[in-house]
């Protein structure tokens, strides 16, 4: 049997960075490969030069044992490729059936046939459980959502070797157990997967093959069965990583960020959030639990300044808080890791010095009245990217450059080093690796430590239940139990968040 | 550091690249006509550069292209396309025109700085009905900015006609302006184009250095990021077509106050429009506006010549520039396509 796909020598320089140095890599029909690595190591360029996106600079490709041209998309999705981006490829104001026929729209003399589009992405959504309004529109899509139009947009042509980057980095544990069985069931139907992620859990669940890439080379290839977590994280780091977090007692004060009897409305008017009271003392770390969309967004939007409250109060030490704009509420002391970084975190195509800056541009030192001190600037770009571990070749790069995990780094390390009170993360390991996340942990870890009282918004029930001192459960828009984290029982948690009653404590 | 030299190389290389493959073209249809494109090039440019006079002629088709060029290149900055440079241009020219004309025994360093604030004064007034549409109704620049300039040329056209009329005179135009609003030549260039690069030094520095600049860019990059940093997109937008407009009002008073001496329907045809041009060429850089507005100006000053000494038409000069404008803006699109490659989605309302 011919292999789906044969990488052989493949290598690619951007500058000074060696992205992809000799990599061979290779995928049998039906076989899932989970591709590992570090932020940075490289894996979004291989699979980029795969698909004819990157060109390499030397290296052959071949599919199903033919040669594939350096830089041929066309080719490559014409020999079956199909690619799930790691960043999202939709047009924001189109809707799902539209952004689904993009490319290759049903058509009869020359008119696209809405109706069959319509009818196909039904069809479509059934046939692999991805449920999905195709009249929607992108851009008022929570990213999970959004993230299943990606997927199901990739299924539409008959794909034989069908590339993932980090699909599952926005999806909640729920939807992820649903794209691992839809791409269990595409490998037995003789469909090769080339799988990307960090979350070492998926790989051992679903991986016939893990391949590890550090610094651009290509270091080991093993299966789940000869290796364990913690053996994959150190291969990808190249040292022991500790897969737990290690954290003292906390010492919390006085309450430091206080919710009271809020109500806010989604975006389609509907309330997500009703009556909600929650209190995060002074160095601890509230973790809310919850599957995605009984209110979390709603509920970090609101207290952060990016959306109304319709009733209720926010108080940061003790003090309202009214309905303010985002950067009033930074400046009342609240520090705030956004979910969306692409769209809210950061601007791409400045350089990170200045995203570093990004909502204090205006205050001193880095700008004198009207004046920006662009030497502040870029000492403190420079100081921070150090501080903060952000792998780049300058502080002065654009931040476009700068891998998924980086990139978040990045947006950790404006929001902490201000020393806010206050600190609200909502998801903020999404897409960054095994090393990273540990520093992250630290990061929040250390602002719990000097004091700050830590919000914390995540999808990964694991990483609620390791940060937190307290846990409390939201489902429907309401907190419906508070733990504290020492007596936090994961099934229990685990019926909560599905909405069974259980008992208060 | 390689980083930054490479980005800076291409934002020459592009625009470059555009002009040689235009005049290729160009040249291609000069031989269709009949004539020499060689000798017809060589004429363009030995007419514009190769003489003092010829250069003091560019210089002056320069400098009203400047400052329209950077009407358009600070809107662009911000993300908006304000096409109706042109119309703003001739609220100013007039403004400057009536204001040179009506106040009678001012000393001109009153009466200059004055017409010219009329003119700045009333081409922001023309954008800023563009800009609150914009930011207060979502209404599409582009749409507003052209209807606007229609709007504006047939007031103007009334204006001159009627009530701003050069009375005795079958002509439909205004009164000469006062011998105190004339901007004066120095060392035989007109002083305008010493007004024109300290404008665009004034914008270089407001982009690079102010935290208004820093304000207009976040918010044509990614507006949400903006919003969300505590930039108010509205006063973004209105500011930018405040300053775009009032840019471009200069661009019509300098023009009136220094070569026409009065406004003239027919005066100031396509200037706006040019500035488009100039401004893509120079990929929205306030100081690249300089050099681009100094090849467009010399190719329209020389044009006549050439269809004098090489018998070509000089249409082939709009020809010539729909062409530049058009391979200046295929890269941009170009770009734009690899960019998306790269993941970032193309409307503002995601990303950048
Ligand atoms: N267009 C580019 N220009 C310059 N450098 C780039 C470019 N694309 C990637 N790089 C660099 O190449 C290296 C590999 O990047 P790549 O995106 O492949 O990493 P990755 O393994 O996918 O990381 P992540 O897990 O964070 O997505 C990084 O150091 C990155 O900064
Ligand atoms: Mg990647």
């Amino acid at each position: 049997m011919t292999n789906l796909l044969d990488v052989e020598g493949l290598s690619k320089r951007f500058g000074t960075v060696q992205a992809n140095q000799e990599i061979s890599l290779s995928v049998k029909p039906g076989e899932i490969v989970a591709l590992l690595g570090e932020n940075g190591a490289g894996k979004s360029t291989l699979v980029k030069a795969v698909i004819g996106l990157v060109k390499p600079d030397s290296g052959t490709i071949r599919v199903k044992g033919q040669e594939l041209p350096y830089g041929d998309t066309a080719g490559a999705i014409a020999r079956g490729i199909g690619m799930v981006h790691q960043h999202f490829q939709l047009v924001p104001v189109m809707s799902v059936t539209e952004n689904l026929v993009l490319g290759d729209e049903p058509t009869r003399f020359g008119f696209i046939q809405m109706q069959k589009a319509r009818r196909e992405t039904t069809e479509l959504s059934k046939k692999y459980g991805l449920a999905i309004d195709g009249d929607a529109i992108i851009e008022d899509l929570p990213v999970g959502m959004a993230q299943r139009v990606e997927i199901l947009k990739a299924l539409r042509r008959d794909v034989s070797l069908l590339i993932l980057d980090e699909p599952t980095a926005v999806l909640t544990p729920q939807e992820t157990d649903e794209l691992l069985e839809v791409l269990r069931n595409l490998a037995k139907k003789g469909v090769g997967i080339l799988f990307i992620t960090h979350k070492l859990r998926e790989v051992m669940a679903i991986a016939d093959r893990v391949v590890v890439l550090r610094n651009g080379k290509l270091v080991g290839t093993t299966t789940p069965k000869e290796s364990s977590e913690s053996q994959l994280a150190q291969m990808m780091v190249g040292r022991e990583v500790v897969l737990h977090v290690e954290k003292g007692p906390g010492h919390p004060t006085g309450a430091a960020l206080e919710v009271r009897e809020l109500e806010v409305l989604d975006d389609r008017k509907l309330e997500a959030v009703k009556g909600l009271s929650l209190q995060v003392k002074a160095g601890e770390i509230l973790g809310i639990a919850g599957v995605e969309g009984n209110g979390q967004r709603e509920l970090v939007e609101a207290i952060c300044g990016m959306r109304n409250r319709r009733r209720g109060t926010v108080l940061v030490a003790g003090k309202e808080v009214p309905n303010l704009k985002p950067h009033e509420v930074h400046a009342a002391g609240v520090a705030h890791i956004p979910e969306d970084r692409e769209r809210h975190g950061l601007v791409a195509s400045y350089s990170i010095s200045d995203n570093l800056v990004l909502n204090q541009f205006d205050q001193e030192p880095y700008a004198k009245g009207w004046i920006r001190d662009l030497d502040a600037v870029a000492r403190n770009g420079e100081e921070l990217v150090k501080r903060y571990d952000i792998r780049t070749t300058s502080a002065s790069a654009p931040a476009s450059s700068l891998s998924g995990g980086n990139k978040q780094k990045t947006v950790v390390a404006r929001e902490l080093s201000q020393d806010l009170p206050v600190v609200v993360a909502a998801q903020p390991t999404r897409g960054v690796d095994v090393g990273s996340i540990e520093f992250i942990h630290k990061q929040l870890i250390s602002a719990r430590d000097r004091g700050a009282a830590v919000l914390l918004v995540s999808a990964e029930l694991d990483e609620i239940l390791s940060l937190s001192d307290r846990v409390a459960v939201l489902y429907g828009g309401k907190i419906v139990a508070t733990f504290d984290s020492k007596n936090a029982n994961r099934d229990e948690i685990g019926r909560l968040m599905a909405g069974s009653q259980g008992s208060r404590s | 550091m390689a980083m930054m030299q490479r980005v800076k190389l291409q934002s020459l290389t592009v625009p470059l690249l555009s002009l040689l493959i235009a005049f290729l073209f160009g040249s291609i249809l000069i031989a269709l006509q009949g004539s020499d494109p060689l000798l017809a090039y060589q004429v363009l440019f030995t007419k514009a550069f190769g003489s003092i006079e010829g250069i003091a002629t560019t210089l002056a088709k320069a400098t009203p292209l400047i400052l329209s060029g950077l009407a358009v290149a600070i809107c662009l900055r911000a993300g908006l396309f304000n096409i109706g440079a042109q119309g703003q241009l001739i609220s100013g020219a007039l403004a400057s025109a009536w204001a040179g004309y009506s106040f009678v025994g001012l000393p001109f360093l009153i009466h200059i700085p004055l017409a010219l604030l009329f003119g700045a004064f009333f081409g922001s007034l023309v954008a800023l009905v563009a800009g609150l549409l914009k930011a207060y109704r979502g209404v599409h620049e582009v749409i507003t900015t052209i209807m606007l300039n229609s709007i504006v040329i047939a007031l103007a056209d009334y204006l001159a006609s009627t009530p701003f009329k050069e009375p005795d005179q079958p002509i439909t135009r205004t009164p000469k302006i006062e011998e105190s609003a004339r901007i004066p030549d120095i060392f035989g260039l007109p002083f305008g184009f010493f007004i024109a690069i300290a404008i665009s030094v004034a914008f270089w520095w407001l982009m690079r250095r102010t935290t208004t600049g820093f304000r207009i860019e976040t918010i044509g990059r990614n507006r949400s990021a903006g919003w969300y940093a505590g930039i108010s997109v509205k006063r973004v937008i209105i500011s930018s077509m405040l300053l775009g407009g009032a840019t471009a009002g200069i661009a019509g008073a300098v023009e009136t106050l220094s070569i026409t001496g009065r406004f003239e329907p027919a005066f100031n045809a396509g200037l706006g429009f040019d500035g488009i041009t100039v401004a893509l060429l120079a990929r929205a850089n306030p100081l690249g506006v300089i050099p681009a507005a100094i090849l467009i100006g010399g190719m329209r000053g020389a044009a006549s010549t050439m269809q004098f000494r090489a018998g070509v038409a000089p249409e082939i000069v709009d020809l010539l520039l729909a062409l530049i404008l058009f391979f200046v803006t295929a890269p941009i699109l170009l770009r734009l396509l690899k960019r998306k490659e790269e993941g970032i989605s193309l409307s503002s309302g995601w990303s950048n």
